[in-house]
């Protein structure tokens, strides 16, 4: 009999959603109820994942399903977005009128499709949790329906992706009729050098997934998706899904295929390389704010691709170093977004943060360092961020790598610092609200001062990491 | 009768698989065309991987299978679900009209 105690946390939120599904169907008028317990739910899948000994390689169900160092921490990653996600939106919902029992239910859902993504260890259960959180986030996308720009981000986003796990699928079908398992241990065992079929698999593969972080050139949809979903759902889809997407990567080319790494090192190495082009240039000319924090993001993927491409276990840490950061990063842009509201309507151009520092000195402070951070200017979070993969890039002595990545760094700095002009030197508008909710200060001010203080401790996220050893 | 090989299923998927793929990206007139496309693609998965499952002798391909078969139900209902929200605010559904979204 397996021990299922090491999959309480899933289970915990599985139970937690059906419980609150039933609570809010039954219950009249009970949104704001369900919101609070659901954040009440993943605190407690988080001290379930922190009762069990967190420094274990356990499996369970024939080893399809994996709990270690590296699952319960990009876990605890997924699950604390999701809780500073709800914990920021509540006063934008109630604003835009979607504060519907579906909108917690649905991020938890696909929390739990994540979990199950990061755990997995067989293509199958791989990719459920795959479905089960691009199902939640079809409808997320889509969620504010009376809206035009809303609808329009979820067709598309439903499209691209459905396309992308398609791809996806029939790389796992190769993958599966080639080795003859679908199991990531067993698959290592059995591959060798001349199987074509094992090849193209794998090449399908890394296109669906590189779909799901967006890198280029299969970023297509996230501009859109970005511009068009509501703001908190474009932070949610922003953080949570790009650290599962980024675990899998990590998980699926490094245990199963590590033994061919000169097969997929140029694949990624392209990937990354044209991502970080594509999101500094691209990004220069954007007028709204969630455009360019699409683009940006599209940007920074090409970063923590790079730490992947190297093969070793310092190019993964480093990697999981970046995305760490760059979620803090973004908490703390998009908890300023949600800061630009005036009479019931919310801001999200550049120029309507023109004057910002006038007005506003400590939102403009603490947005001016977060954009100094994602610009990677030392000594803020971003910087080192940047420091680590550039480090072990030159590490395996991929020096146009690093190369590339310092210049595409300058150019992205850019559209960062011409935000910071605009908010400091531009002519000032009318106020905006000053009504903030707890939640939306608390996490603006946590992100910042980690983002600022992050260079006095930076051994203790680095003793963390450094206990992820997947090769 | 010549036998049918492991080859001829898997050139059958290919082939219904690159048709779903080319239905995305040349359809030029509807969206549920790109549903029908996203199936077709599903469907060859699921011919390759219940023919390497026979070729095998390996259950877990057909297992495999009805997973796919399952999820691909629910992501048509997701699917239609977003075409008639769509449909709603715009009273349109042509692939060429979806531009509110661009730059």
């Amino acid at each position: 009999m397996d021990k299922l105690n090491i999959i309480y946390p899933e289970i915990f939120i599985s139970l937690s959603i059906m419980f609150l599904l039933l609570l809010g169907v039954f219950k009249n008028n009970s949104s704001n109820l369900v919101i609070s317990l659901s954040v009440v739910a993943l605190i407690g899948t988080l001290i379930l994942i922190f009762g069990y000994p967190i420094n274990t390689n356990l499996e369970i169900f024939n080893g399809s399903y994996k709990i270690d160092y590296m699952s319960s921490y990009m876990k605890i990653l997924t699950i604390l977005s999701g809780i500073f996600v709800l914990l920021t939106s509540l006063k934008f919902l109630k604003i835009f009128k979607i504060l519907n029992i579906e909108y917690p239910i649905l991020i938890l859902c696909s929390i739990l499709g994540m979990m199950v993504m990061i755990s997995s260890n067989d293509l199958i259960v791989f990719y459920i949790g795959l479905e089960l959180q691009s199902l939640a986030l079809y409808v997320l996308a889509a969620f504010n329906r009376d809206e035009i720009k809303s609808s329009e981000a979820g067709l598309k986003y439903f499209v691209l992706s459905a396309l992308s796990s398609g791809l996806l699928l029939y790389g796992c079908s190769l993958i599966y009729g080639f080795s003859g398992t679908t199991n990531f241990d067993e698959i290592s065992y059995l591959m060798n050098n001349d199987q074509y079929g094992l090849t193209f698999g794998i090449v399908f593969i890394i296109v669906g997934l590189a779909f799901k972080i967006s890198a280029v050139p299969f970023h297509m949809w996230a501009p859109d998706v970005y511009e068009g979903s509501p703001t908190s759902v474009t932070l949610f889809f922003a953080v949570a899904p790009k650290v599962a997407a980024l675990t899998v990567i990590i998980r699926f080319l490094y245990v199963p295929f590590i033994n061919v790494i000169d097969q997929w090192q140029l694949i990624i190495i392209f990937l990354s390389i044209a991502s970080m082009i594509f999101g500094s240039i691209a990004a220069i000319g954007q007028k709204n704010l969630k455009r360019l924090i699409a683009y940006s993001s599209i940007g920074h993927m090409g970063y923590a691709l790079a730490g992947l491409c190297v093969g070793t276990n310092l190019g993964i840490q480093s990697s999981i170093i970046y995305i760490s950061i760059y979620l803090v990063m973004n908490f703390g842009f998009f908890s300023c977004l949600f800061m630009l509201k005036r009479n019931d309507k919310y801001f999200e151009n550049i120029e309507d943060l023109s004057g910002l520092a006038k007005n506003h000195p400590l939102i403009s402070l603490s947005l001016m360092i977060i954009l100094f951070s994602l610009a990677g200017i030392p000594p803020l979070a971003g910087f080192f961020a940047k420091l680590y993969i550039f480090k072990a890039v030159l590490h395996q002595s991929m020096y146009y790598l690093a190369i590339i990545g310092l210049l595409t760094t300058v150019i992205a700095a850019y559209y960062y610092l011409r935000i910071i002009k605009i908010m400091y030197f531009d002519l000032e508008k009318e106020k905006y609200d000053k009504d903030y909710n707890l939640g939306l200060k608390f996490t603006l001010t946590v992100s910042t001062i980690l983002i600022l203080f992050y260079f006095v401790y930076p051994s203790k996220l680095i003793n963390i990491i450094s206990q992820i050893n997947i090769i | 009768m010549a036998d049918i090989s492991l080859g001829h299923y898997l050139t059958l998927g290919a082939i219904i698989f690159s048709i779903g793929v080319a239905g995305i990206f040349l359809n030029r007139k509807n969206i549920i065309v790109i549903l029908m496309s996203v199936e077709l693609i599903l469907l060859a998965v699921n011919i390759n991987l219940v023919s390497f499952s026979i070729f095998l002798n390996d259950l877990t391909g057909q297992i495999f299978t009805l997973f796919i078969l399952t999820v691909a139900a629910a992501e048509a209902a997701i699917g239609l679900a977003i075409i008639v929200v769509y449909y709603r605010n715009t009273s349109n559904i042509d692939v060429e009209d979806i531009h509110s979204l661009k730059g």
